[in-house]
């Protein structure tokens, strides 16, 4: 009853090895078995079976209408849309980091009015949703009636219209990238931190420029630490182009919606968009792991070129291999 | 302040009344020193004594609140601006420091690069040496330190003793006028050292002016031209090693001498008998 009592029976299940007694083999762990893990059957059964319920849902449910869906997937209205969603991501994001990098280097910078400036941007722009600040590029007219260029205080070179300026195009490209340089500015900002400050008094030290030691030195090993979130960021600015859709801009969304708002196929038409939308983020997702690769070597003490992916395994058996 | 007097006889490095402060703690308070043409000069002296923060004020890593420093004569990173001083811009501190060598405690190889790029980007990229001629240079050099078959590994693959004998390499590829030295084996294994403070030794052979802050006594005393014993961000004792080693003047370097040999001697105890 007691624990102490624990000590008796563990002397008689576990017996110190005795040659004389035993007749079995030396202990070699490498003829190990696995284990029987009933936990894990038990979890794969049940994942199992809501697979196979998710699989007929998707077949069996014909309110999908698949032939709908497959009509339109490469429907010239639908591609547009996608090279459109694209185009705004790829533009955005380009535009976006460039800014970012100015933006994380003035966070960093040791003249004040700059860090604070940097500072106040990336609070503001991070800190407005973007579907907000889409709606106020777009409504920019109202606010600013023409648009020039000139010297502050002083003479103009150059007038437009505000209305002429800002189309559905210019706002969702203004709104996304001033909203992406927000985000990206912090992101680089941590990579840039990350990177040991020795690192930086050795560049120093060889000689390098302040130019010279941030992009040869610096840059390329906060890049490791960049661009993991840079991955995640640019698939979130692909999905958040949908939110152009309000500003009238044809984007993917727009376009399937134009589509079932004539011929009232609203699930088929979203399922085409959910298709694309996957479709490009798995591709951007598959540069980002080539990326992470090429900017992580040199920081493994074995592999450097050969890039196997070391993942535990997971078995049900669990074995630990 | 003038600078250091010039001719045959003018120093390679000259430090004039340097102070440095971090908040209230004052590291350097007004440290002189005068370092020759192929002369070794070994800094010793108790951990917070201000060695480290020497040599990296010198190389301009660090911003110095008074005082001056002189390479060759030249005042490094101010210069004389209508009757006064004046910080230099970046670009002009950077090839000051062009013209001297650094190693770090933490060797601070660049990871990202092969052996060899780590020795030959500053010299083409900064100091304009052809690729080929660079690379002739860094081959020449990894041979000489004994890392021959390493020069397509990168940093990480390499031990912490080969690490520093490629970032002296590093340092040594551009030619400077004077190599300054940051504790250079305090961040290795014992049994490392050794390897390093040889190829130390090998480059003060070849005629090499150079600064080397460590706590290795030995080697200061085998290798040094002159020692100098600091303590609380000053200067106390000057000497040849044997004059700092074997009749120490001042109680604080006695007592530094005595707290190190009780240490030898423990660990000498520790050790198993040969």
């Amino acid at each position: 009853m007691t624990l102490l009592s624990g000590d008796a029976s563990m002397t008689t299940t576990h017996p110190a090895p005795d040659p004389a007694v035993q007749e079995r083999p030396p202990d070699d762990v490498a003829a190990a078995r696995p284990r029987f893990r009933p936990g894990r059957w038990l979890l794969g059964a049940v994942l199992l079976v809501v697979g196979a319920q998710l699989a007929t849902f998707l077949v069996g449910n014909e309110r999908f209408e698949w032939d709908v869906v497959g009509e339109y997937l490469f429907h010239p209205t639908v591609l547009q849309g996608l090279g459109m969603s694209v185009m705004l991501t790829v533009i955005a994001m380009v535009v976006g980091s460039a800014l970012g990098v100015v933006l994380a280097a003035g966070q960093l910078s040791d003249f004040g009015p700059v860090r604070w400036a940097s500072t106040l941007y990336v609070g503001v722009f991070r800190g407005i949703p973007p579907l907000v600040q889409l709606i106020f590029w777009y409504n920019l007219a109202f606010l600013v009636p023409d648009v020039s260029i000139g010297i502050p205080f002083g003479p103009t070179f150059a007038s437009w219209s505000a209305n002429e300026v800002i189309t559905p195009l210019t706002a969702a490209l203004i709104g996304l990238t001033l909203h992406e340089a927000a985000y990206m500015a912090e992101i680089v900002r941590a990579g840039i931190l990350a990177v040991d400050p020795g690192q930086r008094d050795a560049a120093r030290a060889m000689g390098f420029n302040g130019r010279q030691a941030f992009f040869k030195v610096v840059l390329p090993q906060a890049m490791r630490v960049i661009i993991p979130p840079t991955g995640s960021q640019f698939i979130s600015l692909l999905k958040g182009t949908s939110l152009v859709s309000v500003i009238a801009m044809s984007d993917l969304l727009h376009s399937v919606q134009v589509i079932y708002n004539r011929t009232y196929d609203v699930i088929p038409m979203l399922v085409v968009a959910c298709i694309w939308y996957l479709t490009v983020v798995t591709v951007l997702s598959l540069g980002q792991k080539r990326l992470e690769r090429h900017f992580g070597r040199g920081h493994d003490r074995t592999a450097t070129v050969a890039g196997g992916r070391r993942r535990p395994r997971l078995g049900l058996a669990g074995a630990r291999a | 302040m003038t600078a250091p007097g010039s001719g045959p006889a003018r120093p390679v490095l000259s430090v004039r009344g340097l102070r440095k402060v971090f908040g209230d703690h004052v590291a350097l308070d007004g440290v002189d020193l005068d370092v020759h043409e192929g002369e070794v000069v070994v800094v010793l002296g108790p951990s917070g004594s201000g060695k480290s923060t020497l040599v990296r004020c010198v190389h301009q890593l660090e911003s110095v609140d008074g005082g001056a420093a002189y390479l060759d004569g030249e005042l490094l990173g101010y210069e004389q601006h209508r009757g006064h001083l004046r910080p230099l811009p970046e670009a002009r501190v950077a090839r000051q420091r062009r013209r001297m060598g650094m190693v770090f405690q933490q060797f601070n190889l660049f990871p990202h690069w092969t052996v060899l790029r780590n020795i030959t980007e500053a010299a083409v990229k900064v100091h304009g040496q052809r690729p080929e001629e660079a690379r002739r240079r860094a081959v020449e050099l990894l041979e000489r330190t004994g890392l021959a078959d390493k020069h397509q590994a990168h940093p990480k693959q390499l031990s912490g003793g080969q690490q520093q004998r490629v970032a002296i390499a590093r340092a040594v590829a551009t030619d400077p006028r004077i190599m300054l030295f940051d504790e250079p084996t305090s961040a290795l294994d014992p049994e490392l050292v050794d390897e390093v403070l040889s190829v130390v030794r090998d480059l003060a052979r070849t005629g090499m002016t150079m600064v080397v802050v460590t706590h290795e006594m030995d080697f200061a005393r085998e290798v040094a031209d002159r020692c100098v014993f600091m303590d609380r961000g000053r200067v106390v004792e000057v000497g040849t090693p044997q004059e700092v080693f074997e009749a120490p003047r001042s109680p604080r370097l006695q007592a530094f001498l005595t707290r190190f040999a009780q240490r030898q001697q423990r660990a000498d105890a520790a050790a198993p008998a040969v």
